[in-house]
């Protein structure tokens, strides 16, 4: 990324519109809590976790990181805790955790 | 040295487009733009301008692709009309409010039903809208003048806006004029290379045509109508540096014989030259009038407007389609509205003829400027006032 | 970061998210998994360009959008003439020296209403210019964005806002066009079905298809949870049942000849595909059976189709 672009107001004058609908900076989606959609937060047990990556590799959000060693854990300020991880995890090292409990 | 060619219209757009050096072409046939594209595609497959002629599918397609191709950093040119044109109506939109500068040649001609091939402006009218920059061409010269110009005020980057160039179909695209052809070297320092600064490039990521909300809409369009409005300065900064390089200076509005004339008629495009004797004939009889040559439709030259009427009491406006329901003829309605801000005291007479290609004579056209003079005096006689209509 | 890459086995996957986070995309979302997989393949050297469709709306609000490449929204049917613009003006632009030399992916991805129906002719012209380009289809079955309503790729019978269960007639009556057959048709280089059940599969076939010199079409199944009435988790393994049912054959097209990716020796019935989702729930066992026996002469028909083609190659 550009390192020129910078996030544009979000409700601008007309005057900092004249480029029209060209946005100029790529990738603001980071900024955006999807965190707080979720009602269940996936956990992840490091002794069952063989480091295969599945759970990061399908995670329609890209809201599974890897840690220092290896394993995988959720991206809680982006995961929406759909729960595709937990299906996909060849070791059911993941279970849905209700949020607040 | 110029030299001079015997070129119908349409091979004199096509003669803009190839000295242009454009890059893209993306075009689909519909009479009367035929020989525009299939003269560019002979330049193409003879080795004399190198770009990629895309036959696409469709009109909507053509507009398209030329907008993929201005964005990845491509001159882009095309051309069309009528039912072509309404069928990339949406399109003109997006390549205007995405600052794509398109150069278009429009062939027009009147739109279905009826079934028709012959020319007049109800596709043009139907753009007004668009945020597309227009020119009316009155011939042949004038097409490839204001092509070739369109390109560099298109490409300004204080502009940034598509420019459509209208040329009466048949009238002017199927009838040979003599035009004199500049060098190529003389066009190239008159027309800098194409850049940009919104080309979509990997190194420098952007989103074009995010969704917006009912928040921010409303000043994307303030900014793109302020930008239109201001890109009329360019177009007459540009329109001296042709004339100080290549002889011929364009006006948004040119008058003839109209200083202390009292009356005076408006018209556009290649009709406007039948209009031009018409009013020579009646200055011989003793009528105090003088003609308007309308060139520039959008931005609307309103400050050119007042002062062309500056000394004149009447004005009859000259008008080659209908609006259905609406005024007279569409730019009969934009000129009385502009009037309205700085003459409230001027008559103004609309009559609409020509429609569909049909033939008006000198004879004709006098009896617009005598009718003309009577609805300015006595107000309108018919609902809507038409010359050359049988009935 | 750039250059960073995970070993799954013999396939490396870029670490680069070129579709951020933060998107507003629906829990499970098929859609994400495919555009977020297929860009990774791709890498920051694409210009992305996608219809009106879920991905114009959840990924593409201003201020903030998902796509860290060049992205833009097209009409909703002439994203592929747009990309044609594109292609031809990068091959242009370098011929004349205009644009250094370099290899800039052009992709569309556009959804089953805007490919199937409205973008079809955009699609077909494209095609038989030969422009170079990739096209993903992500088909989720419907005109998910505006609210579920039928496609012609929605299948036989399942509910929609626009087929929807009625005391008279419920459900699409017309089968789902085959998009792949119709693009195979225009000869093009390459054209494939894939799904993101089967990812590494589905990675590699972006892969051939950004290499390959000209049109390359990719038919994507793309669950949809919300549209489809299925658990929001559920997306990955759905897509497994339509592979291994034969509802959603997984094959390619390599310049005529075709191949099967995935052959399972023995397909399940339909009906474990059927059950979990919503949008079949009303199916009586007679539309199951009738599913069942379409299901399997397709499969038949695409087996005769992968022999025939092979010796049409031959002649």
């Amino acid at each position: 990324m550009s390192a020129k672009q910078t996030r544009p107001p979000e409700f601008p004058t007309w005057q900092e519109m004249r480029s029209g609908n060209i946005l100029q900076y790529a990738g603001g989606a980071k900024n955006y809590r999807t965190g707080d959609w979720r009602t269940d937060r996936p956990v992840v047990d490091k002794s069952k976790c063989i480091k295969c990556g599945m759970c990061w590799l399908l995670c329609p959000d890209a809201a599974v990181k890897q840690n220092e060693d290896g394993t995988y854990e959720a991206n809680l300020f982006f995961c929406k805790g759909c729960g595709i991880c937990v299906r996909v995890c060849p070791k059911d090292a993941i279970t849905m955790v209700e949020e607040g409990a | 040295m110029s030299r001079r060619v015997p070129l119908e219209g349409s091979f004199a757009a096509a003669e803009a487009a190839k000295m242009a050096d454009v890059d893209v072409v993306a075009a689909y046939p519909i009479t009367p733009q035929t020989h525009i594209i299939e003269r560019i595609s002979e330049f193409v497959n003879n080795g004399e301008l190198k770009a990629a002629f895309i036959p696409v599918e469709s009109e909507h397609s053509a507009m398209s692709a030329c907008w993929g191709a201005s964005g990845a950093g491509a001159r882009a040119f095309t051309a069309t009309a009528s039912q072509g044109f309404f069928l990339m109506h949406e399109v003109l939109y997006f390549v205007a409010g995405m600052r794509l500068p398109v150069v278009m040649a429009v062939s027009n001609r009147a739109v279905g039903p009826p079934a028709n091939i012959w020319g007049d402006y109800s596709d043009a009218m139907s753009a007004t809208y668009t945020g597309w920059l227009q020119v009316f061409a009155a011939n042949n010269q004038e097409i490839f003048d204001l092509t070739l110009a369109a390109f560099r005020i298109a490409e300004d980057p204080r502009v940034l806006l598509p420019f459509m160039v209208h040329l009466d179909g048949f009238t002017l695209s199927h009838v040979t004029e003599a035009v004199l052809l500049p060098e190529q070297a003389e066009v190239d320092a008159f027309l800098p290379p194409y850049k940009n600064p919104y080309m979509y490039d990997p190194d420098n990521p952007m989103a074009y045509g995010a969704v917006v909300s009912p928040g921010t809409y409303g000043e994307i369009k303030k900014a793109q109508d302020i930008g239109i409005r201001e890109s009329k300065a360019v177009i007459k900064e540009v329109w001296k540096d042709f004339g100080d390089r290549f002889g011929r200076y364009y006006n948004p509005i040119d008058s003839y014989k109209a200083d202390g004339a009292k009356t005076l008629l408006m018209a556009v495009g290649a009709l406007s030259e039948t209009a031009k004797v018409a009013v020579d004939r009646k200055r011989e009889q003793g009528e105090s009038v003088g003609l308007l040559t309308l060139h520039l439709w959008r931005p609307f030259p309103f400050e050119e407007l007042a002062e062309a009427v500056s000394g004149a009491e009447r004005l009859i406006v000259f008008d080659r389609a209908p609006t259905l329901g609406g005024p007279t003829g569409p730019i009969i309605g934009e000129v009385k509205a502009a009037l309205f801000d700085c003459r409230k005291d001027m008559k103004v007479a609309g009559i609409i003829g020509g429609m569909c290609g049909r033939n008006l004579e000198v004879e004709e056209f006098e009896e617009v400027i005598e009718r003309g003079i009577d609805i300015c005096d006595k107000g309108r006689q018919e609902m809507v006032e038409t010359v050359g209509i049988r009935g | 970061m750039e250059g960073e890459f995970i070993k799954f086995g013999k396939n490396l996957v870029s670490k680069e998210e070129l579709l951020s986070s933060g998107h507003r995309a629906c829990q499970g979302c098929g859609l994400a998994i495919t555009i977020r997989l297929a860009l990774k393949v791709l890498g920051k050297d694409t210009i992305c360009i996608t219809r009106a469709s879920c991905w114009s709306g959840v990924g593409s609000v201003y201020p903030d959008v998902a796509w860290e490449v060049p992205w833009m929204q097209s009409l909703f049917e002439n994203a592929s003439a747009v990309a044609s613009g594109i292609s031809a003006a990068h091959e242009i632009l370098q011929e004349k020296g205009k644009m250094a030399p370099r290899k800039i992916n052009t992709v569309v991805f556009a959804g089953d209403g805007a490919t199937a129906d409205i973008g079809m002719s955009a699609l077909s012209g494209t095609l038989e210019r030969g422009h170079d380009m990739v096209y993903i289809c992500l088909d989720n079955e419907a005109y998910m964005n505006t609210g579920i309503q039928r496609s012609s790729a929605t299948p036989y019978g399942a509910a929609t806002s626009t087929t929807p269960v009625g005391r008279v007639t419920s459900g699409q009556q017309t089968q789902k066009k085959d998009v792949p057959a119709i693009v195979a048709a225009h000869n093009v280089p390459y054209v494939a079905t894939a799904c993101v059940s089967y990812p590494f599969d589905f990675m590699n076939k972006v892969k051939r298809a950004a290499e390959i010199k000209g049109p390359s079409y990719i038919h994507v199944y793309s669950v949809c949870p919300t549209g489809w009435r299925v658990a929001a988790d559920f997306t990955v393994d759905l897509g497994k049942l339509a592979v291994e049912t034969g509802v959603f054959p997984l094959y390619e097209v390599v310049n005529g000849v075709y191949n099967l990716n995935v052959n399972p020796a023995k397909l399940k019935p339909v009906e474990e595909y059927l059950k979990p989702q919503g949008r079949f729930r009303h199916l009586k066992p007679e539309d199951i059976q009738e599913i069942q026996e379409t299901v399997q002469k397709n499969w038949k028909v695409l087996k005769a189709k992968i022999e025939a083609s092979k010796a049409m190659a031959a002649v």
